[in-house]
């Protein structure tokens, strides 16, 4: 049995070394051997497949959004509908696409880029797969059901959540809690591996950067997973017993709910970019041919960060009516953030700095995630200002800050991990002409759908209405072409992997000139086990920190 | 497979401790409602005022400054009532006592019952407006068609901020029949 590999945690005294060499023999054949898979690597790529198919649904979406909006005046579809669309679009882009992708890397690459056989928990990493499928299952039957699906917005505001949503979400209120234990499970293994399972002679300071940030996400993942699970069980005892944690009818209060939700929020959009730090961290030294410049900065500007995103959550809240004296901490800690942010993005220009750099498909888009991130960091830094924000609030513009951080931001930092380790997953180069149309188009297609929101913000747009003012309809046209040109370009994404799933340009181990780290050391494809026995590490010629 | 026997020992260790920081984070969401009631209740920061009367502050009433009271009223929460101010601004001097009227109509032909939930802004203001008596204490009966009036007594106390001169008292109207159904008000 494939749970045999599980003997770690769970049956202290059993397993040793030759049982181990068996599982593999009494492997289930077929669907089951995916369905019961403890092996790293199969579920890391079924999160990532997982991911993927999400990406398109939700993709789906953002179209029918943009379609609607291609046109001032109601064209396709009814308000009611176009609702949902906003709102399942946002939960599923966020719960279902973006945070399953990095946990998909973390599956794949942790184990090897540490020189662990496996995860610490390998059976309870099966579990945590299987349920996303059940969450976003039950999240997207709830479209079927009467009354439509939930249509308040990913951030699910009470009491539009509570007094005033449809029927269907308890339902919802089931598939955040089937996510987020999913998200935590994740978290608890990957903590465990990799404060466990280290390969012997290497110290957290030598660990690549993208373990070092998967490590600090796993905790904020900890820290604020257990307070969204409350702020929904809250939702669900308001609407199904009788309770009043956000009806002021029964004196509870709506702006509780906006402070526990951003409490969980904020740290939530750190989780969906410090892992794409990480790969950027590894993509670029490899790509210029330099380590990385600054790698103990790196460390501490990814943990402060995290730590500072406790205390920023209220800028999401500044026209609530906060007191101005809240209203100034929160300014001065959210600027704070940009401070570690900077260091970042410095860090990796000065590795590029004086680098012998090739332009592969990896190295162009996490050339185009530090140059489209920043334009999003910049934004955030507009919205951050309490006046300016007092007008920017609810519109466009906070559209087209936060997806200039999230698509050239985290998307294309998966996808440029994605190039960067198909060789390693496939054995073969992903198409490098077909990679570049993917990239170029991509490039076009999200400045030319998120840019003219910048404008139809600041003119007043406001976010998550199917109808518009006729002053806003050139931009939103344009808009909606991007949207569309970007939509299709990733099926390009499709056809590479196929490709190289199939075949082509073989790759040996160490499939870039530059690369370093312990995944490189292993064939590709990486054979089905890796490292049963520790690989050596002298911190002295494989640290990424060495001098 | 290689995980010695010193791993798996870490391994159940680091799963204990996160899980322990994991049911941490749980108590502390559940203390942070009412945390964050104690916090309000102490500062008025989400502008909710007392929910039984208060006395009067003995500060000494403070002549040379005005402050605009304004009462709004909103109803349209399904309760087939209407609420208005019939005072709709009062000029007060801090500590000065002083009295607004608001009429309250059934406009349907059935019997209920429903509650004025008051909220003050600025809310910094919140801890500073003290209500002698108020119909919001309680909730309210009316026949089919019957219309009271119902009087707010308050007092603006003299620890009001400087900077705020115009406090505005918000009161919405709800169907209390509900509220009591499902299991009452939080006071
Ligand atoms: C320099 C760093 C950043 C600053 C200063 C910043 C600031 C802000 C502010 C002030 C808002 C609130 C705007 C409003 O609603 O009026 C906001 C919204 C948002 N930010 Fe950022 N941000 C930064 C980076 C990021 C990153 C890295 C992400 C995610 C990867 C992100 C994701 C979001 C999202 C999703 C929202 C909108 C949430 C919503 O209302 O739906 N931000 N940001
Ligand atoms: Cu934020």
């Amino acid at each position: 049995m494939a749970s045999e590999s599980t003997h770690a945690v769970l049956q202290p005294n059993v397993g040793t070394a030759e049982q181990h060499g068996h599982h593999s023999a009494q492997m289930p054949t077929g669907i089951m051997r995916w369905v019961l898979t403890t092996n790293h690597k199969e579920i890391g790529s079924l999160y990532l497949l997982f991911s993927l198919l999400m990406l398109f649904v939700g993709g789906t979406m953002a179209l029918v959004i943009r379609a609607e909006l291609f046109q001032p005046g109601l064209q396709y579809v009814q308000p009611e509908f176009f609702n949902q669309m906003t709102t399942m679009h946002g939960l599923i882009m966020v719960f279902g696409a973006i945070m399953p992708a990095f946990v998909g890397l973390a599956n794949w690459m942790i184990p090897m880029q540490i020189g662990a056989p496996d995860m610490a928990l390998p059976r309870l990493n099966n579990f945590s797969f299987w349920l996303l499928p059940v969450a976003f299952g039950i999240l997207l039957s709830t479209l079927l059901m009467e009354g439509g699906g939930p249509n308040f917005g990913w951030t699910f505001y009470a009491p539009l959540s509570t007094t005033y949503a449809p029927p269907s979400t308890s339902f919802f209120i089931m598939s955040i809690h089937l996510a987020g234990i999913s998200s935590i499970l994740g978290a608890i293994n990957i903590i465990a591996t990799i404060l466990n399972l280290r390969t012997p002679g290497m110290r957290l300071m030598d660990m690549s950067l993208f373990v070092w940030t998967w490590l600090i996400t796993a905790f904020l993942l900890i820290a604020v997973m257990p307070v969204l699970a409350g702020v929904v069980t809250m939702m669900l005892l308001d609407i199904n017993f009788g309770t009043s944690f956000f009806d002021a009818a029964g004196g509870g209060d709506p702006v509780l709910f906006q402070h526990l939700f951003w409490f969980f929020g904020h740290p939530e959009v750190y989780i969906m970019i410090l892992p794409a730090f990480g790969i950027v961290s590894l993509i670029v030294p490899t790509f210029a041919r330099k380590r990385l410049f600054g790698y103990a900065s790196m460390v501490y500007a990814t943990a402060s960060i995290a730590l500072l995103s406790f205390v920023v959550w209220a800028h999401h809240m500044f026209t609530v009516g906060l007191p101005l004296t809240a209203e100034l901490f929160f300014m001065y800690s959210t600027m704070l953030i940009a401070v570690p942010t900077g260091v970042k993005v410095f860090n990796w220009i000065a590795t590029l700095f004086r680098g012998s750099i090739t332009f592969e498909v990896p190295m162009l888009f996490a050339l185009g995630f530090i140059v489209m991130f920043t334009i999003g960091g910049l934004s955030g830094v507009m919205l951050a200002i309490v006046p300016a924000d007092f007008q920017y609030h609810d519109t466009y513009f906070v559209v087209a800050h936060f997806h200039y951080v999230l698509v050239p931001g985290a998307l294309f930092a998966i996808l440029a991990g994605a190039y960067y380790w198909m060789p390693k997953w496939t054995g073969h180069y992903a198409d490098e002409t077909l990679g570049r149309w993917h990239f170029w188009l991509s490039v076009i297609g999200v400045n030319l759908t998120f840019f003219p929101m910048h404008f139809s913000g600041l003119a007043g747009m406001p976010r998550r209405i199917p109808d518009y003012a006729l002053q806003f309809a050139d931009f939103n046209m344009i808009s909606s072409i991007g949207g569309f040109l970007f939509g299709f370009s990733q099926l390009i994404f499709v056809w590479v992997l196929v490709k190289a799933i199939r075949g082509g340009e073989k790759a040996p181990a160490k499939a870039w000139e530059g690369a370093e780290g312990l995944e490189w050391t292993v064939p590709c494809p990486a054979p089905t086990h890796t490292f049963e026995t520790p690989p050596k590490f002298v911190p002295e010629v494989d640290s990424p920190s060495r001098h | 497979m290689s995980k010695s026997q010193s791993s798996d020992e870490g391994v159940k260790r680091t799963v204990r401790t996160t899980v322990w920081a994991l049911l941490g984070m749980v108590l502390f969401t559940i203390a942070l409602v009412p945390l964050y009631d104690v916090f309000c209740e102490v500062t008025g920061l989400n502008g909710k005022t007392a929910t039984s009367a208060q006395v009067m502050s003995a500060q000494e009433r403070d002549d040379t400054r005005w402050v605009r009271v304004q009462l709004v009223t909103r109803s349209g929460t399904g309760l087939p009532w209407r609420l208005e101010a019939l005072d709709q601004v009062i000029a007060v001097h801090p500590g000065e006592i002083a009295q607004a009227r608001f009429r309250f109509t059934n406009t349907s032909d059935v019997r209920s019952s429903g509650r004025a939930v008051p909220s003050v802004s600025p809310s910094q203001g919140a801890r500073h407006f003290r209500k002698m008596e108020c119909f919001c204490f309680q909730e309210q009966w009316l026949e089919g068609g019957e219309s009271i009036e119902l009087p707010l007594v308050f007092q603006v106390d003299p620890a009001l901020p400087a900077d705020i001169q115009t406090l505005t008292l918000a009161y919405t109207l709800y169907p209390m029949s509900e509220v009591v159904a499902q299991g009452g008000y939080r006071e």
